[in-house]
């Protein structure tokens, strides 16, 4: 049992908090497991990804190799498309289809989502929308962690717990309208 | 013990806690940070020993040797290009010798992720002649600190450790030990460390007959593995690091694995290799960073009969980062089927200042004020601010190494350069700007300096800055600059006209200025606030 993801987006959109409860959730379930991601330099603002690899057996390197991936999260439609020369032939992918729009070039978005659509396997969210009517556009990563959650090897409970420890810092009701999210994605990708 | 979640880098700082560590130094650095960063958070939890960001990596070299000479047990940690920085004391430290255990944690960044280039650590170790651990893992990296302060006192030398970013920043399980006390203070020890010739000759050839067992050590190391294929002669494998997890990775597919040497110690261990090496025809060296153990084995005429393959025999590519693809293709595996996007119109997603920062205020201000000159060379340095470098800013030519703006800018000026700029950042300033703008004072250059004071060590994530505010103004006084052509502006937008102004006085002024631009990073601004709240 093992699941490659890549994790996708851009500088600031939480990213690596997705990475922490899917590792925590990992841990728990007593799996293996190796998540390389990007600091310094290339976080300002720019495309960010992290390699999250999950097994029961031992995980060797910390890069997913280029077919490999079982699944590409991104939390943006553009950086999905950024990668996916890594997904594996059968391998699925979970996109918001909300464009991040930092910079002058970005392509037209019916290019990016057509470029989406050439996987059969697929589950396309508006995390924007979503994450909005959860109490904020900064929840787009719960969403998309939601909309991700039904095609993991780990269990509900166990990313819920990990919001929770996640958020727990910064008060009962950031807790609340992440779970929020994470639900409302959730049932997003389960009815799509 | 639990098992916890670490970084590659973390993984070392909780080896070196556990390991008895009585002080850890650092300056800011990727892929490097995060190990101080740790040790950092720990210290003010458990307060039982020193974390200190220092103000450069030999200052921070040298505190870690200091508390080594005490007996104790220290770390020092940096990024690749920061062990220049500190190469004085850390070459002359292998003479010395250490006391208690000093490590030296160096974090090379192979296909320069965050770097202005990829020099190897290793051929650090070997040309001061200390030991090295190259770890492959997390576990590797927990353990292997630990191994390392043990050795460092067993052998009386320091020991390195070489991380590269994919371990640094890559996050796993660490299963952790029962911790060490840390060692009594202890004064003294002899002549050792006085390197006057008198004892530096002493020294020095005590070091050098030491290399065989260091090689002794690596060839019984726990950490190397051989495993012999006897049923393949024609190819055997060397993978050092993180390298060997992709050669690993390659062969968990039902293709059979030949022989297989993991090697993660350094001197070489000679006995390991001789064996392989005399098993097969073919012997493939796949290592991140440049072509070290190849060029060792291999030296300028190669093995009679053998044939060494790698970098130098461009199996692999010579520059930037190893990945499981490029290690699959070396091996002569057929790639796996991917998706070509290679049509799809991808547009990049350069990193870019943030909203609302200083450095881009100053940097419309600049361009404006240089406008007014047919040329001009704006020097600049390392930190957020070389950002300046890419659009829509395009305000600075350079940037070398910590400090060189302000030398550089001398240098240009004493080449008929004007106006001749240097920028840099406040803590970039403390690190290694302090000695060439006395020089530039001393002389009275006709430059002008831009200090962005941010307080505090923006790119790498907010570490705290010694030279910042009134002080910064004070020290620059100090050293000899005139009081009147010290400048401090306020980079905001609605302050633009005025600033410019204030810069093009400084620039037309024939002598040296320095303008100290002063305003907190955006991202520091919003951390404090969040913490109030």
């Amino acid at each position: 049992m093992k699941q490659d993801i890549i994790l996708a987006g851009v500088g600031g959109q939480g990213i690596l908090s997705i990475a922490f409860v899917i590792d925590n959730a990992a841990l728990k379930q007593g799996l293996d497991f190796k998540q390389a991601e990007v600091h310094g330099m290339a976080q300002r603002g720019g495309a960010v990804q992290s390699h999250l690899r999950i097994s029961d057996k031992p995980v060797f390197s910390d890069l997913i190799p280029k077919g490999a991936a079982d699944m590409i999260l991104s939390v943006e439609p553009m950086e999905c498309v950024r990668y996916l020369d890594y997904l594996s032939p059968e391998g699925i992918v979970i996109t918001s289809r909300s464009p991040f729009v930092n910079i002058p070039d970005y392509p037209d978005i019916d290019k990016v989502l057509g470029a989406i659509e050439t996987v059969a396997n697929r589950v396309i969210v508006d995390s924007d929308k979503l994450a909005k009517e959860a109490g904020s556009p900064k929840a787009q990563n719960m969403v998309m962690l939601g909309a991700a959650s039904p095609h993991l090897i780990l269990e509900e409970a166990n990313l819920r717990e990990f919001i929770r420890v996640l958020f727990a810092p910064r008060g009962e009701k950031l807790v609340e309208m992440n779970l929020k999210a994470f639900d409302l994605g959730r049932s997003s990708a389960m009815k799509s | 013990m639990k098992q916890e979640v670490l970084l590659g880098d973390e993984a070392v700082a909780l080896g070196a806690i556990h390991a008895g560590l009585s002080g850890g130094y650092s300056y800011p650095g990727t892929p490097a940070s995060e190990i101080m960063e740790y040790l950092v958070r720990a210290s003010a939890h458990e307060k039982k020993f020193v974390a200190s960001w220092s103000v450069n990596e030999k200052v921070a070299y040298e505190e870690a040797l200091g508390v080594s000479y005490a007996g104790k047990r220290a770390l020092v940690s940096m990024k690749h290009v920061g062990l220049n920085v500190a190469a004085d004391p850390f070459m002359n430290s292998a003479i010395t010798g250490a006391n208690g255990g000093l490590v030296v944690v160096v974090a090379d960044d192979p296909g320069m992720h965050s770097s202005q280039n990829e020099q190897d650590s290793r051929y650090f170790a070997e040309f001061a002649k200390v030991f090295c651990f190259e770890p492959s893992n997390h576990q590797e990296a927990y353990d292997m600190t630990r191994e390392a302060f043990e050795l460092s006192e067993k052998l009386g030398i320091p020991v390195m450790i070489r991380m590269v970013t994919r371990l640094s920043h890559s996050r796993s399980r660490v299963q952790p030990r029962p911790p060490k006390q840390q060692n009594p203070l202890k004064y003294g020890v002899g002549t050792d460390w006085i390197l006057l010739p008198v004892h530096a000759r002493r020294r020095f050839k005590l070091l050098v007959d030491k290399q065989k067992d260091l090689i002794s050590v690596s060839n019984r190391s726990e950490f190397n593995s051989l495993q012999i294929n006897p049923k393949n002669t024609t190819l055997g494998i060397i993978a050092s690091g993180i390298a060997a997890n992709y050669v690993i990775e390659n062969y968990t597919g039902g293709h059979e694995q030949p022989s297989f040497l993991k090697l993660t110690t350094y001197p070489i261990p000679e006995d390991l290799v001789k064996k392989l090496v005399d098993h097969v025809d073919t012997v493939l060296i796949v290592e991140e960073g440049y072509p070290f153990i190849e060029k060792s084995i291999s030296g300028v005429f190669g093995i009679a009969g053998k044939n060494i393959r790698g970098k130098l025999s461009g199996h692999l590519p010579s520059t930037g980062e190893l990945s499981p693809g490029i290690v699959r293709q070396g091996l002569g595996i057929e790639a796996l089927p991917k998706r070509d996007i290679s049509d799809f119109p991808m547009a990049g997603r350069p990193p870019q200042l943030c909203q609302g920062c200083s450095h881009a205020d100053t940097y419309r201000a600049l361009n404006e004020a240089l406008e007014s000159y047919p040329e001009s060379n704006v020097f600049s340095d390392i930190g957020c601010y070389t950002l300046g470098a890419l659009p829509p800013y395009n305000a600075i030519q350079s940037c070398v190494c910590m400090g060189a703006s302000v030398s550089m800018a001398k240098g240009g000026a004493e080449a008929g350069v004007y106006p001749s700029v240097a920028v840099i950042g406040d803590s970039t300033f403390a690190h290694s700007g302090i000695t060439p703008l006395l020089a530039a004072a001393a002389a009275n250059t006709n430059m002008t300096v831009f200090i962005l004071d941010n307080a505090t060590v923006a790119m790498t994530g907010g570490q705290p800055t010694f030279l910042s505010g009134e002080k910064l103004a004070k020290v620059t006084e100090g050293m000899g600059v005139a009081k009147e052509h010290i400048r401090t502006i306020l980079p905001l937008p609605k302050n633009h006209d005025e600033n410019v102004q204030i810069m093009k006085q400084e620039l037309d002024y024939q002598g040296l200025s320095v303008v100290i631009a002063a305003r907190e990073c955006v991202q520091q601004a919003r951390k404090k606030k969040r913490s109030k709240t």
